[in-house]
């Protein structure tokens, strides 16, 4: 169903532009997530201070967008499915604002990391649960674009995958902690970096439910089925 | 763009629009109603339901029959030659198009404010007292009461107290308004009908007018024709759609106005008609 022209051409135009800073954001925010879970995995601190100094992009795009959609707020006084789709694009700023935060995040410990302990299987782990990730939020960005949602109904089921890989990656991390008590600085940091994935993923299930909420009128009541259980594991030592 | 609904499997519940609480009442409903000006049928088999102490909003493009409508629940289209109506709008059950129904107590009844603020040539409590005659024999100081009493509930008392006898016509546009809400209000009616209340009024005196509606529907079933958006948004429990003579659309005005059903709702409502 294609939506036909405001009588006022310039309002859509104004919702376009708003449209084109949210894809601009989110294209953004993936190549961040790419670049510091590389970062991470090659112990590339060059590429990590790259990261963190291109956070302020995302940042400024967020303001960009928060001014364009009070403007359009105040000067066309929208209703319907354009109010919807204001409101949309300014929480799905505030999504990807957050995700640009915790790949920051990742790319500040990087310089933190101890190059000698490499325990492959955990790195794997984290880049696995990072291509989660990223396929997840582009998914959502494509729901958004393509105001699917259906689409955006799958991102939001999807995101147990990623817990259940977060919970298996905690589990390794502790039993290598306690395997060896040097262990303990790495894999803390790794744990953080595997959390900041995690939350990530959570970001890509609250755009899919403003994508949901924007394209229905109606809110996805139900609670998500939580599958992250890393606040009740506990691994039991053995001596 | 791609609206494909998600399929009617979807185990996700949805949150619902509720409707402004407290218990409803229906106070004034259309059944089937038709209009005709001559041959032109300007309204086609309109149903609608206003609700008691509600206020509902009737919206649509110029000639799409709302003010029609509103003109048709007190009858004012008697007083013209060739209109006629089919069908039945029942007032607390009584078919108030039915032969026979007294013109004078319906009108009584449902009060109604034009889009143009219409004072009498006369003095400001004369505007009032004049209507409150035909309908009642109160003494000098009874009527006293009920003029004060309408001018306050019109929120015009405190601007005009201390020049009663001064001409309804030397009041500015937004006070002329209150006037004839005060001289609505004065004869005790149940129903208001407000057709384009502020279309000629400045935005504090629009804004005025619409706090009076506020108060108002504290005790009155309230109807509003407006072709201002944001003033149905605004003071409305209720809206309806209409266009080329049919009811598109009927619901809350908080959904109507985030999340309407109908197509035709929503590209009017957005600015994507025509």
């Amino acid at each position: 169903m294609t939506m036909s022209e405001h009588t006022i051409k310039a309002f859509d135009a104004d919702l376009q532009d708003l449209t084109r800073v949210v894809a601009e954001m989110g294209g953004l925010a993936e190549r961040q997530i790419v670049n510091a879970v590389e970062a991470l995995d090659k112990r590339d601190i060059a590429l990590a201070e790259r990261v963190i100094a291109d956070d302020g992009k995302i940042d400024a795009l967020q303001r960009e967008i928060e001014e364009k959609t009070i403007l359009t707020i105040a000067r066309r006084q929208p209703m319907a499915i354009d109010l919807r789709e204001i409101v949309g694009a300014l929480r799905v700023s505030n999504d990807l604002e957050r995700i640009g935060d915790l790949a920051k995040n990742i790319a500040k410990r990087v310089a933190a990391l101890d190059a000698d302990f490499q325990p492959q299987q955990v790195m794997r782990g984290v880049e696995h649960m990072a291509d989660l990730v990223l396929a997840q939020i582009k998914d959502v960005l494509d729901s958004f674009a393509r105001r699917d949602a259906a689409e955006a109904l799958a991102v939001w089921r999807n995101d147990e995958e990623i817990d259940a890989v977060n919970n298996s990656l905690f589990r390794e991390l502790l039993t290598y902690m306690m395997e060896d008590p040097r262990n303990i600085s790495f894999c803390t940091h790794l744990l953080f970096c595997a959390k900041n994935i995690e939350r990530m993923g959570d970001h890509a299930t609250n755009i899919a439910e403003t994508v949901y909420y924007m394209v229905e009128g109606r809110a996805m009541a139900e609670e998500r089925p939580k599958g992250d259980t890393t606040a009740v594991t506990n691994v039991p030592f053995r001596n | 763009m791609s609206m494909a609904p998600v399929q009617s499997s979807s185990p996700i519940p949805v949150v619902t629009h509720t409707a402004p609480s407290g218990r409803l009442e229906p106070k004034v409903a259309a059944r089937k109603l038709n209009f005709f000006y001559g041959t032109n049928r300007a309204l086609k088999d309109v149903s609608v339901t206003l609700y008691a102490k509600r206020v509902t909003a009737f919206i649509g493009p110029s000639g799409c029959g709302k003010s029609t409508l509103l003109r048709i629940l007190n009858r004012v289209y008697d007083l013209y030659p060739n209109q006629r109506a089919e069908g039945e709008v029942l007032l607390d059950g009584t078919n108030i198009l039915a032969p026979g129904q007294d013109i004078n107590l319906l009108r009584a009844r449902v009060g109604m404010v034009f889009q143009k603020p219409t004072p009498f040539p006369m003095s400001i409590y004369e505007n009032i007292a004049f209507g409150v005659r035909l309908y009642e024999r109160l003494n000098k100081q009874d009527l006293d009461i009920r003029v004060e009493q309408a001018l306050r509930r019109s929120a015009l008392w405190e601007e005009v107290k201390d020049k009663l006898a001064a001409n309804g016509l030397s009041l500015s546009g937004g006070q002329q308004q209150r006037l004839c809400i005060a001289r609505t209000v004065a004869v005790k009616p149940e129903v208001i009908l407000f057709d384009e209340p502020c279309s000629a009024l400045d935005p504090i005196s629009t804004a005025k007018i619409e706090e009076l509606i506020d108060e108002l529907k504290d005790d009155y079933t309230i109807a509003i024709v407006t072709h201002n958006m944001q003033q149905a948004a605004r003071c409305s429990d209720y809206t309806a759609f209409m266009y080329l003579g049919e009811l598109v659309e009927f619901d809350t005005t908080s959904k109507m106005f985030t999340s309407p059903s109908d197509r035709r709702t929503q590209d009017y409502i957005t600015g994507r008609f025509g």
